[in-house]
């Protein structure tokens, strides 16, 4: 029932002005919540930005007759997205998902300057009264791949391009590390940082330079297939990122770590509805089924596929976790003692990389 | 592994990292040696790869592609010349609408055909020269496309200072009224001119979509066709320069990642910044010759021209 019919039904039954006044206020309750969604990448990116809108999509469809969406594409994170993100917050959106780390500051800015406005940050750490943050344990799902690739290398160098160096990226590098050389000590990890998350070009150049080095798995922490199609062009093994992409490289892509973000934002977008939003942080991982692991390639033996499914039934069920003592750092030194595992706070300020690891964080 | 045998490799990369700002950057070229400013090289550069990328997706034919991307990138083009040319619209802003509106145009026709992969074109293998040490791969392992960048170089160079055509253009580009006054068609020409520029600008998208990274991304040549326009300043308007200014430009983009991947411990951010900081760098020393600036770049660039005025 639309605005319109609603008022009418009223007017119909009451006939009074003071009725008319009910009316309209029940018509004003009735109006549509508007949710906003700006997104770092183009929502055709078949990665990060492509996976955000699945979950728009998501909410469109449970909650279509409560809620109306809208969505800003490619919006470079600094000082243009503040402007996104208040012309939002203007334009009477009441919930408002930014999903990018650099839209950290921006978001809270825009924040303070509308109370009556709810924001959910993704992948940050800062919140405020009326912003919730919320991101993935994508780590788990990079210890499962991890797994899969110490089984699989031959050359025992892998490949790894890097996006920005922020602990969400770090983290998910010293994870992979970890379990890739519990499988196969003698394996290392050679990192390229192509300061981008979405740059095809440079990142097949990365991919290129890595192999032309040696690797012969590439893993990806940036959004584009690129590096799939490289790896394929080459004979290699590759693992996608954000959403599955086997397409680009189907003899290539071992699987991919898959963000699912559709239970979330649905159940975000309830608690507006019916009251109960509160600024929290939420942080689901595998057994939440916000990380998924894309179908695996059939080239796999069958062991390293029984392997990995133990591998994630025991990151659910809490007997395995991504960073277990005794994690050794780059000079040897136990970061995690045996016994221990990181918690939260080491895993979201990260800045170290583990043993297996070449190279430097760059600061 | 020695790091030596790395040498072929970033060799080979460097010069496939080089192809798509080559053809613009030539394309540029020509533009400005008659006398017109076109800063829409990134736009076209756009209009190219999408074009070109959605029809070799249906029919299935690379040479068609990259002829349909070409003159897509001619039609982009001509838009600017119309603009510039017959209504006398300043240059530069321009230029920087007509990027904006490849960007979005490019997007908008490409909607369809995100996320569909294609085959990249065959790589030359000759038994015998590819399988060379060092030099095998760079020189005899690229595809058609890096050849063809290369060849256009002595074309543009014969044409523009050893054809008639090239005289009259060059002449143009210097000085628009007394061209005028000899009885040559100044517009005919800088459209002419301005076309060819937006054909070798789609060129070099229709290069990176087709075959660098075979699939279709918005905004997927992230800043290549700036890097074109510096490449022409950096070159003086010389088509050899201009290649080897390419060339460095991809060379130190391809150093900086094998820099990284070897663990070599220098900031990452500042290695991204390489590229740009050579080309900056370049630009002061050469700019620093007043002369050598003087007595390439045409004496008319940017400027407006009225055949009645």
């Amino acid at each position: 029932m639309n605005r319109r019919t609603m008022g009418k039904t009223v007017l119909g039954l009451a006939g009074a002005a003071m009725a008319l006044s009910v009316g309209m206020g029940a018509a004003f309750a009735q109006e549509k919540l508007k949710v906003g969604f700006v997104y770092v990448g183009p929502v055709s990116d078949h990665g990060y930005s492509y996976q955000h809108d699945q979950g728009r999509l998501a909410v469109e469809k449970a909650l279509g007759d409560k809620v109306t969406t809208t969505f800003v594409e490619n919006v470079p994170e600094g000082a243009d997205a503040e402007r996104v993100i208040e012309q939002l917050a203007a334009s009477g959106h009441k919930l408002i998902f930014t999903t990018s780390f650099g839209f950290m500051n921006p978001t809270l800015k825009v924040a303070k300057r509308h109370p009556d406005v709810k924001f959910e940050h993704a992948t940050g750490y800062k919140r405020a009264e009326n912003v919730a943050t919320y991101s993935g344990r994508f780590y788990e799902g990079r210890t499962v791949v991890g797994a899969i690739a110490g089984k699989m290398t031959k050359s025992n160098i892998i490949g790894y391009i890097g996006s920005y160096p922020i602990p969400e990226v770090v983290g998910g590098i010293n994870a992979f590390t970890i379990a890739l050389r519990e499988q196969n000590p003698k394996a290392e990890v050679r990192v390229v940082w192509v300061n981008s998350w979405y740059d095809p070009g440079k990142e097949a150049e990365a991919a290129k330079a890595l192999i032309d080095q040696g690797a012969d798995i590439i893993v990806q922490h940036t959004d584009s297939p690129a590096p799939i199609q490289t790896a394929q062009e080459r004979g290699l093994w590759s693992v996608g990122q954000s959403s599955d992409m086997t397409r680009f490289g189907p003899k290539s892509h071992l699987t991919a770590i898959v963000e699912d973000w559709n239970g979330y934002y649905v159940d975000r977008v309830k608690a507006v509805l019916d009251g109960s939003w509160k600024p929290i942080d939420t942080w689901g991982g595998i057994s939440t089924g916000m990380v998924e692991l894309a179908p695996y390639n059939p080239a796999i033996p069958a062991d390293v596929v029984k392997m990995a499914d133990q591998i994630k039934a025991d990151i659910v069920s809490g007997k395995r976790h991504s960073f277990q003592g005794p994690v050794k750092d780059q000079s040897g030194k136990v970061v995690i003692p045996e016994g221990k595992t990181a918690t939260d706070e080491q895993i979201l300020k990260m800045d170290w990389y583990v043993e297996g690891v070449q190279g430097k964080v760059p600061k | 592994m020695n790091d030596l045998a790395l040498i072929g490799p970033i060799l080979a990369a460097m010069f496939a990292a080089a192809t798509p700002l080559l053809f613009a950057a030539l394309g540029e070229l020509v533009v400005e040696k008659s006398g017109v400013l076109n800063l829409g090289v990134e736009g076209m550069m756009l209009v190219g790869a999408v074009c070109g990328f959605a029809v070799t997706v249906q029919t299935g034919s690379a040479v068609t592609g990259f002829l349909v991307a070409a003159f897509a990138g001619a039609a982009t083009a001509s838009l600017f010349a119309v603009l510039t040319l017959f209504l006398l619209a300043n240059q530069v802003a321009t230029g920087l609408a007509l990027t904006l509106f490849g960007v979005g145009l490019s997007a908008l026709i490409g909607q369809g055909f995100v996320g569909i992969p294609l085959e990249g074109l065959p790589k030359l293998f000759i038994p015998g020269l590819t399988d060379m040490p060092v030099v095998g791969q760079a020189l005899f392992g690229q595809d058609i496309m890096v050849y063809l960048a290369v060849a256009a170089v002595p074309l543009v160079h014969l044409f523009l200072y050893r054809t008639r055509a090239g005289l009259v253009l060059r002449a143009v580009g210097e000085n628009h009224t007394a061209a005028h006054a000899l009885g040559y068609k100044v517009l005919r020409i800088r459209f002419f001119a301005v076309l060819f520029g937006g054909a070798m600008a789609g060129l070099g998208g229709a290069f990176l979509s087709m075959d660098y990274t075979p699939m279709w991304a918005e905004n997927m040549t992230s800043g290549r066709g700036w890097i074109a326009l510096a490449l022409v300043v950096f070159a003086t308007w010389k088509p050899v320069r201009a290649m080897l200014g390419a060339w460095l430009f991809g060379g130190v983009t391809i150093l900086q990642l094998h820099v990284q991947g070897l663990g070599i411990d220098v900031p990452s951010q500042l290695l991204s910044m390489l590229p740009y900081l050579a080309t900056v760098l370049v630009l002061v020393l050469i700019s620093r010759d007043v002369a050598r600036i003087r007595l390439n770049a045409p004496a008319c660039l940017g400027k407006l021209f009225h055949p009645d005025a």
